[in-house]
């Protein structure tokens, strides 16, 4: 296929409601492939695929693809027509991480990406466990999504590894701790890791099928609740989408305060995980004084932000309980004694040779291969590239006031650790910031009932990186299409190349330092 | 053999099997206050026991008999040691039949049941806790006996009731050689009984495992009866270490009547008390080891126990 990136560019952008800089294109099938490759070389990156079935509108299926680049979002849309067997072409050559979406678009919706010569196009369902007929696809329109089917369940074939000494060790998706469900193959030779092949998808709830029941007032609650780490993100995404559909400002106050409360969610995220990433090198020491500061800041947060878990604070228009009148000492008090307690066990960390020596150099991610995939949030930073919406793209209240991009080179289970301990004090200096321009004010501002067949976004840098939310209205408040994407979908297969030539038993210690979303990527 | 040393025999074996949950506990409880948690009581092991006992076991369908009568063979071969390390008294009638050799030998036995045991239901956690049980077992073997030939040396015999009366008689002085081979002593316990650096035995990640992987197949009496043999392993572990390090307390032959019995217990319980306080605070301040990082560490131990064989040597102490 020739590229024609002049034709490209004099492409008609049309603007797309957003919280931050987004437009949007419609392409036909040579164009899909064509922007996806021009795209590739500007150095943007693939941020979510979804489809969404038109058939009752306009006879179409339609693939929508959304693209981080440096101008901001840009959203690809192509319509088919439904005929047998909807097709699109794959994008998986130019993003390989492409794969895994468009093999949940088709479990869920039935179009299928069609690969280029020379490569061989993976059938097998990512979502789809047997839960529902093969025949069958959840999210068309015509489907009643409340149905129940029995579980079909067929042999899963994983990419197998040959050789004298090699032999597979599968764990899960039952786990000897409580942990969420996923299913992790190993090929290997004694301890050492040769391959691995994650299979998810069995915390798929159909939460995108319970969007289009939902009004749009309250899809925000369910947005919460897709990966309960990043309830403020996707709350916010959910929030800052509807909101920018129905042109409502957010007063300022209560921007400040959801900014506020999502970088309590980071603080809240990143000290736990530093807290379990020392227990998995078998220093409880480290998970019991985490998890005691973690519980310090969930206490504060639910006398500051009424909930702990920070769970629908955001709602459209914006927040859903004001800032009692003590919380800003209260909160100050807090960031004080965060920041001591967190340098004495940072130093303990730095200085444990037994815990170094477990951190440094496990689970590398070199920057090439975290480029070429599509690394996205506190991995790409750990492995040195520098991507933060919060700084790239910043949305309101971040533009006004402004965050550091943390960085680290080694792309290692170290650098993971360290990118955390650097944004704990960077999220604790922003914080701060927050609080001294807190402005008086109302904290919430109506928003009205968008009109049918809008498509916005709201993006959010959550703790683990980008999260998405693409909005469909459809007729008197309803939702007729709402995707949700986290980044977890970029990083998962990321883990199975930082763990090649690891050994077995590093692999527990590596995860965690991913801490990626099984709820947020299986949806 | 009278009557007086059967009760004395017997009475040693009953009391190693009351205290060795005990002394698990006790070291749960100190790693909990070593890392500002709350702790659990002393006596959660035999709180999980009971309610092991009380459950129905859960067999895997293709289980052969090996796995069935292993843990009766770890729980077995656990109690036949304690009858022969001299944990409060020296004049113990199975103690003649059997020296430490025959003991590292016994422990050996229980290893290599456990080890097919785990590989018998083909599970691949199983074969793994396994073959790194084995790479474990085989490094720690002859750093435990480097150990036991610096005591060999010293007292000139390979028994332990021996050994005990030998340092008993002495004057009490601190043995450069004995020195070397108590560092290594500990070492070797800490990895012959799953603890950090080598295995953590709270972690439940079973990617990591090396004796939660070889018994994640066991339920109920079976696990219960595996538990009592894990503390009762370390229970010896630590007795032996008594019998060669710090051997003061232990009724010798012919002053073993039963006022001498009860202050060796309260000094046996005393040992614990501290020992078990220092193996939790090692634990709290270590963090687990690289597995490949096993071989080094054992061979430093093996190392440091050859060095206590050379300074006696050299020396000629």
């Amino acid at each position: 296929m020739t590229l024609q990136p002049s034709a490209f560019l004099e492409h008609p952008r049309l603007p797309l409601p957003a919280n931050l800089s987004a437009t949007r294109i419609c392409a036909d099938r040579e164009q899909w492939l064509n922007c996806a490759e021009t795209l590739r070389e500007s150095g943007a990156r693939l941020l979510t695929l979804w489809g969404a079935d038109d058939r009752d509108r306009d006879g179409h299926f339609r693939i929508y693809a959304a693209y981080l680049g440096r101008e901001g979002v840009l959203m690809v849309e192509h319509a088919m027509e439904a005929m047998v067997g909807p097709a699109y072409p794959s994008l998986a050559a130019i993003f390989p991480v492409a794969q895994r979406m468009q093999r949940a678009i088709h479990d869920l919706l039935g179009i299928a990406a069609e690969e280029g010569p020379g490569n061989e196009a993976d059938t097998r369902g990512w979502l789809r466990h047997g839960g529902w007929p093969e025949t069958l696809f959840p999210l068309c329109r015509d489907v009643d999504g409340s149905r129940q089917h029995p579980n079909v369940s067929a042999p899963y074939p994983f990419v197998t590894v040959e050789g004298s000494g090699v032999h597979e060790i599968a764990v899960g998706p039952v786990h000897a701790g409580t942990i969420e469900p996923g299913h992790f193959r190993f090929s290997v030779v004694g301890e050492k890791m040769l391959r691995l092949e994650a299979r998810l998808g069995y915390t798929h709830k159909g939460v995108a099928k319970l969007f289009e029941t939902m009004p749009q007032s309250s899809g925000h609650r369910l947005a919460a609740r897709i990966s309960g780490d990043s309830a403020v993100a996707f709350s916010w995404a959910y929030c800052a989408a509807l909101e920018s559909l129905a042109g409502t400002i957010c007063p300022p106050r209560a921007t400040l305060l959801r900014a506020l409360a999502l970088e309590h969610e980071r603080l809240a995220n990143h000290l736990g995980d530093l807290g379990a990433l020392g227990n998995d090198a078998g220093f409880a020491f480290g998970l019991t004084h985490f998890s005691r500061l973690k519980e310090d800041l969930l206490r504060i947060n639910s006398i500051a932000f009424g909930a702990r878990y920070l769970l629908d604070y955001a709602i459209p228009g914006g927040v859903a309980v004001d800032f009692p009148a003590r919380a800003p000492s209260l909160l100050l008090n807090l960031y004080s004694e965060l920041e001591t307690s967190v340098a004495n066990l940072r130093s303990i960390y730095d200085e444990h040779a037994g815990l170094q020596d477990r951190f440094r150099g496990t689970g590398r991610l070199e920057q090439s291969i975290a480029g070429k995939l599509g690394a996205m949030g506190l991995v790409a930073r750990a492995s040195g590239i520098a991507s933060d919406l919060r700084v790239d793209h910043p949305w309101p209240p971040y533009d006004r006031i402004a965050t550091k991009c943390i960085l680290q080179s080694t792309g290692d289970v170290a650098a993971r650790v360290q990118v955390r301990f650097d944004e704990v004090y960077e999220s604790l200096r922003f914080c701060r910031a927050l609080l001294r321009q807190l402005p008086a004010g109302p904290i919430h501002a109506l928003v009205p009932d968008v009109v049918p067949y809008q498509l916005g976004l709201g993006i959010i840098e959550s703790w683990r990186g980008p999260v998405l939310i693409s909005l469909e209205t459809g007729p008197h408040g309803s939702i007729r299409r709402c995707h949700a994407h986290d980044s977890s979908w970029q990083n998962w297969p990321l883990i199975e190349y930082a763990v090649i030539g690891d050994i077995v038993p590093d692999f527990p210690l590596i995860n965690k330092s991913f801490n990626l979303s099984y709820s947020g990527q299986d949806g | 053999m009278s009557a007086i040393t059967m009760v004395r025999q017997f009475g040693e074996v009953l009391l190693a099997i009351a205290l060795a949950p005990l002394f698990v506990g006790w070291i749960a409880q100190c790693r909990a206050w070593l890392q500002s948690r709350t702790a659990p009581p002393l006596v959660q092991p035999y709180r999980m026991m009971r309610k092991l006992f009380q459950k129905d076991v859960a067999l895997a369908a293709n289980a052969t008999p090996l796995f069935r009568i292993t843990p009766y063979v770890l729980f077995g071969s656990m109690v036949l040691a304690a009858a022969i390390i001299p944990s409060i008294a020296t004049d113990l009638p199975f103690a003649r039949v059997a020296d430490a050799i025959a003991l590292i030998g016994i422990f050996a036995t229980a290893r290599v049941f456990q080890s097919l045991a785990a590989m018998d239901t083909g599970t691949a956690f199983g074969t793994m806790g396994a073959r790194r049980e084995m790479m474990v077992g085989f490094l720690a073997e002859p750093a435990l006996l480097m150990v036991l030939f610096n005591a060999f040396l010293l007292s000139g015999s390979t028994a332990l009731p021996s050994v005990v009366e030998a340092y008993s008689a002495g004057p009490l002085s601190i043995n450069p050689s004995l020195t070397f081979a108590g560092v290594a002593f500990v070492m070797v316990l800490l990895a012959e009984n799953a603890r950090i650096p080598i295995d953590n035995p709270s972690t439940h990640l079973e990617l990591t495992m090396i004796h939660e992987a070889m018994v994640l197949e066991y339920s109920a009496r079976h696990l219960a009866l595996i538990e009592w043999a894990s503390s009762l392993k370390l229970f010896n572990y630590a007795c032996i270490g008594f019998a060669l390090f710090l051997p003061w307390g232990i009724a010798t032959h012919g002053a073993d009547g039963g006022w001498a019995l009860l202050l060796a217990a309260a000094a046996l319980i005393a040992k614990l008390v501290v020992f078990g306080a220092a193996l939790a605070l090692i634990e709290s301040l270590s963090a687990k080891l690289r597995i490949f990082r096993a071989p080094e560490y054992l061979a430093t131990a093996f190392l440091l126990a050859v060095l206590g064989l050379l300074v006696h040597l050299l020396l000629g102490s």
